[in-house]
This record gives C-alpha cells, sequence and structure tokens, in this order.
C-alpha cells in the first residue's frame, strides 16, 4: 500500500528525517511513537507531500509519488489527513466542511456531497450538529468532523498526526473511539501519537522513532515488553 | 470674527454637489481599487518570482510616490504619450483607482498570510488545487479580516481624493476654491468644506462598524429563521446578496450569544 525507501528530509541545515525505509501494508494500523522532534510528524507529513522529501521515494499503491511530475491532487485525494489542531474551516458548518472537497474535488452534485456528508455526521456521531459552525462545537466533536471531512473524500489511507493531543482529557476517548471503529472496518491507517493504550489496542504494528530514523518497529505487545534497543526502553519508561 | 450665514447657506447647494463628487469617486476608486488590490495582493505572494516582483514594483511606486504626482502623471503625462487626451473625471478615476489599488493589495496581503497555515494544508490535505483553496478557504476568511482596514482606506481615498481639484474637477475643495475667488471668504467657506469631510468620514466609520457587526453570525435558530425569510424573498432578486451576506459572516464570541438564546 505505501512503501517508503530510504527517506530524508532538511529544513535548511537541519536534518529532520535520516533514511526511513519501511512499508504500510493494506489494512494495517501503524502507529508511530517516539520523542518530540524525532521526526514523526515531518514522515507523516511527507506522505501526501505536504513536505517535499529532500531524498528518498515514497510508493502509494505502486505510484511513485515523489516523482517530480506526480499529480499532488491526485496522491491527496487518496490521503486523508487529520490534524492535531483539527484546522476545520471556520466559516463553514460541519455539514460544509465535509461537502466542500467532495463537490469541488469528485465533482459530486452538491445534493450528493451533502447526503454523504450526513451520513458521515452519523458515524461520528454528530448529525445533530451539521448545520454548526466549528466555534459551537467542543474540540472533541470538531475532531470528528475533521475526520468526517477527511472520509469523505473516501482514501485509501488515513494519516493522524497526533489527533488527540490538543483536546482534553475527557474528549480523547470519544475520538479513539472513531479510530477504532474506522480501524475495524479494515482502514489502512498510519497514526503518530502518544496514546499508548490505543498504540496496545488497535495498532497491527507500533514503529518507535528517534532523531529521525525508526530505531525499532514490531506488533505493539512485543515492542511494549521486550523493546530491544536501549533508546526504546528509555523513552517507554518515562511514558508508560 | 461672524459667520456670514447667508453665502454659507447660498454656498450650500454647490458644495454638497461637490461632495457628492467626492464620494463618488472615492467609491469608484476604492471599488475598483479593491479588485486591482485583490490581484495584485495575491501576485505579491504569487510562487512565480516575476509575477510577485511586477506586483511588488507597483505597491513600492505608487505607495512611495505622492498622489498628486501620480495624477498629474495620469493627467498631462499620458496624454503626452499616446495622444490621447483623458478629461480630468477619467483622470481622476484611473490615478485614484491606480492608487486606491496598491494599498488594498497589501491590506489583501495581510489579510490572506493573517489567516492560519493549517487551513491551507487541510485544504490540500483533501485534494484541492491551490486556486480552490485561496477561493473557498482562504479568500472568504481574509475578506472578513480585512473590512475594517477597507473601511480606512474609504475614508483615506475620500479626503485624499481632494487632490483631484489640482486637475479642475469640481469636487468639495474644487467647488469651495471656487465660491472663495467669487466671495473672498475663505474662512467661511473652508470650515463649511471641512466639516462636510467630517460628517461625510463619521458616517462611513459608523457604517463600517454597523456592516461588521451585522456580518457576524447568528445562533443556528437564528439564521434558519432568516434562510426561510431569504428564500422567500429570493423572487425580488435580494436572493444572490443575502447569500453574499451570508458568505462574509463571522461567528459572534459564545459568551455573547450564549446571554441571547437563553
Amino acid at each position: 500500500m505505501i512503501r517508503v525507501v530510504d527517506l530524508h528530509k532538511k529544513f535548511g541545515r537541519l536534518h529532520v528525517l535520516r533514511g526511513i525505509t519501511t512499508e504500510v501494508r493494506q489494512g494495517e494500523v501503524v502507529v508511530i511513537i517516539g520523542p518530540s522532534g524525532s521526526g514523526k510528524s515531518t514522515f507523516l507529513r511527507c506522505l501526501n507531500l505536504l513536505e517535499k522529501p529532500t531524498a528518498g521515494e515514497v510508493y502509494i499503491e505502486g505510484v511513485r509519488v515523489t516523482d517530480p511530475h506526480v499529480n499532488l491532487r491526485a496522491v491527496r485525494e487518496e490521503v486523508g489527513m487529520v490534524f492535531q489542531r483539527f484546522n476545520l474551516f471556520p466559516h463553514m458548518t460541519a455539514l460544509e466542511n465535509i461537502a466542500l472537497a467532495p463537490h469541488k474535488v469528485r465533482g459530486l452534485s452538491r445534493e450528493e456531497a451533502e447526503a454523504r456528508a450526513y451520513e458521515l455526521l452519523e458515524r461520528v456521531g454528530l448529525r445533530d450538529k451539521a448545520k454548526s459552525y466549528p466555534d459551537e462545537l467542543s474540540g472533541g466533536q470538531q475532531q470528528r468532523v475533521a475526520i468526517a471531512r477527511a472520509l469523505a473524500m473516501q482514501p485509501k489511507v488515513m494519516l493522524f498526526d497526533e489527533p488527540t493531543s490538543a483536546l482534553d482529557p475527557e474528549m480523547i476517548k470519544e475520538v479513539l473511539d472513531v479510530m477504532k471503529a474506522l480501524a475495524a472496518e479494515g482502514m489502512t491507517m498510519v497514526v503518530v501519537t502518544h496514546e499508548m493504550g490505543f498504540a496496545r489496542e488497535v495498532g497491527d504494528r507500533v514503529i518507535f522513532m528517534d532523531e529521525g530514523v525508526i530505531v525499532e518497529e514490531g506488533p505493539p505487545q512485543e515492542l511494549f515488553a521486550r523493546p530491544q534497543s536501549e533508546r526504546t526502553r528509555t523513552f517507554l519508561s518515562k511514558i508508560l | 470674527m461672524v459667520l456670514h450665514w447667508e453665502l454659507i447657506w447660498r454656498s450650500l447647494p454647490l458644495l454638497l454637489a461637490g461632495a457628492l463628487m467626492t464620494v463618488q469617486l472615492a467609491t469608484i476608486a476604492v471599488g475598483l481599487g479593491i479588485v486591482i488590490g485583490t490581484v495584485a495582493g495575491m501576485a505579491r505572494l504569487s510562487q512565480v518570482k516575476p509575477v510577485a516582483i511586477l506586483s511588488r514594483c507597483y505597491i513600492d511606486f505608487i505607495r512611495g510616490t505622492p498622489l498628486l504626482v501620480q495624477i498629474f502623471m495620469v493627467y498631462m503625462g499620458l496624454p503626452q504619450l499616446t495622444g490621447v487626451v483623458i478629461p480630468p473625471y477619467y483622470a481622476a478615476i484611473i490615478a485614484l483607482s491606480i492608487n486606491s489599488g496598491a494599498y488594498v493589495a497589501e491590506i489583501v496581503r495581510a489579510g490572506i498570510q493573517s489567516i492560519d497555515r493549517g487551513q491551507t494544508e487541510a485544504a490540500l490535505s483533501l485534494g484541492l488545487s491551490p486556486s480552490q483553496v485561496m477561493r473557498y478557504v482562504i479568500l472568504p476568511q481574509a475578506f472578513r479580516r480585512i473590512i475594517p482596514p477597507l473601511g480606512n482606506e474609504f475614508i483615506a481615498m475620500l479626503k485624499d481624493s481632494s487632490l483631484v481639484s489640482a486637475i479642475a474637477l469640481e469636487e468639495l475643495v474644487r467647488k469651495g476654491q471656487i465660491i472663495i475667488t467669487r466671495t473672498f471668504r475663505p474662512f467661511d467657506i473652508w470650515l463649511v468644506v471641512a466639516l462636510l469631510y467630517l460628517v461625510m468620514t463619521i458616517l462611513i466609520s459608523r457604517l463600517v462598524d454597523w456592516s461588521e457587526r451585522k456580518l457576524k453570525v447568528k445562533p443556528v435558530e437564528e439564521r434558519e429563521e432568516e434562510a426561510a425569510r431569504a428564500t422567500a424573498w429570493e423572487g425580488g432578486g435580494f436572493g444572490p446578496w443575502l447569500q453574499m451576506a451570508s458568505l462574509l459572516r463571522v461567528r459572534r464570541p459564545a459568551r455573547e450569544r450564549g446571554e441571547e438564546t437563553t
């Protein structure tokens, strides 16, 4: 599904990603953990080319998206992304937020796009908030709308960039529940998070990143129980 | 020193006609300025270097030179180059619009840049093209934020348009000059001219405040009521305007709305 080969990213002289090679299979839920500044978010943003990799290759469904002539829009249509700070469009209702891209990008009629938006709102449990503006919603509700917005494009992969980090504790569960349901439906997901409970319960594989490289990866039970590397052990001892 | 009330009274129709011309000039100039400025403001932020540099040159030239010189260049300079004489009214419109466009461009640029980067990223990640991102996500938000500075630009233009009196266009200042040459009562007339400007600028700033308040979004129930009314009006041709107004709406703080909904 996704194949990453020796991916590098530099911001000026700052070498953030120093050679990432990994694969994500169809239907797999990959959880990326690691200390802040380890390059987790940058890695995720390289997958839908919000950041342009300095070197290396990314393939999504066999398409080399790091090709300079690749159609960026076509790639992004297939890759949904959920952000730490939701990034809902404040001048649109929840419904309009979700219906915008299917209408303007996929070319659905307004009615079709809105019908799909209602379905998705139903799925994230917010049908009654269709006509509300983002700042009338709680953080957890906003993030659920943001997930629905990304799903409206019917992407093949969903990227989550610390989706619960900006939320009050009591709202984290409602967002994780939506994500769990999504994983159960077989969605391919790459999730950067600090929620170890989620990683353990839903993750098929956990990747531990530090200083721009993958230090260790493996099934969550193994990685959490028997970390091989000293750096992984140190990190886990701090957060578990 | 006593004011010559009868003279003031008799001059008023002429001065009001001048004031009307002043308002007309400022309105057209800022209207065209918004069109020019939106294009130039976006061009200024363009990834295409020559476009950005060209826009930058335009903005710097206009903001770095006196408006009076620009007016003379259009009114007297252009005819020398092209051989086509431009009537004062059109020369004034051209010069003022080009001038306003440069100031609006900077307002638009600041408005666009004030929108959080995350908005662009979210829109791009959904597969929208850069121009769709601009049109559906960035500009609608930016335009709400620039209403107050646009109001200031209009007030500034209203006052600066007095410079076109130098090419004998009969706006408010020129009318004042004409009356004074006939009556030799400069104090009375300039006082009235000043007061007329004051009245206009105060009215405009009130109008801007009002429209700012008007453009804020109301609670859900009120919005639905209005939508119902709007559809009822559509036959009257107001539909598009109401839609445009709703596009520009901003939310009111939750606290404020809470008080009203209870």
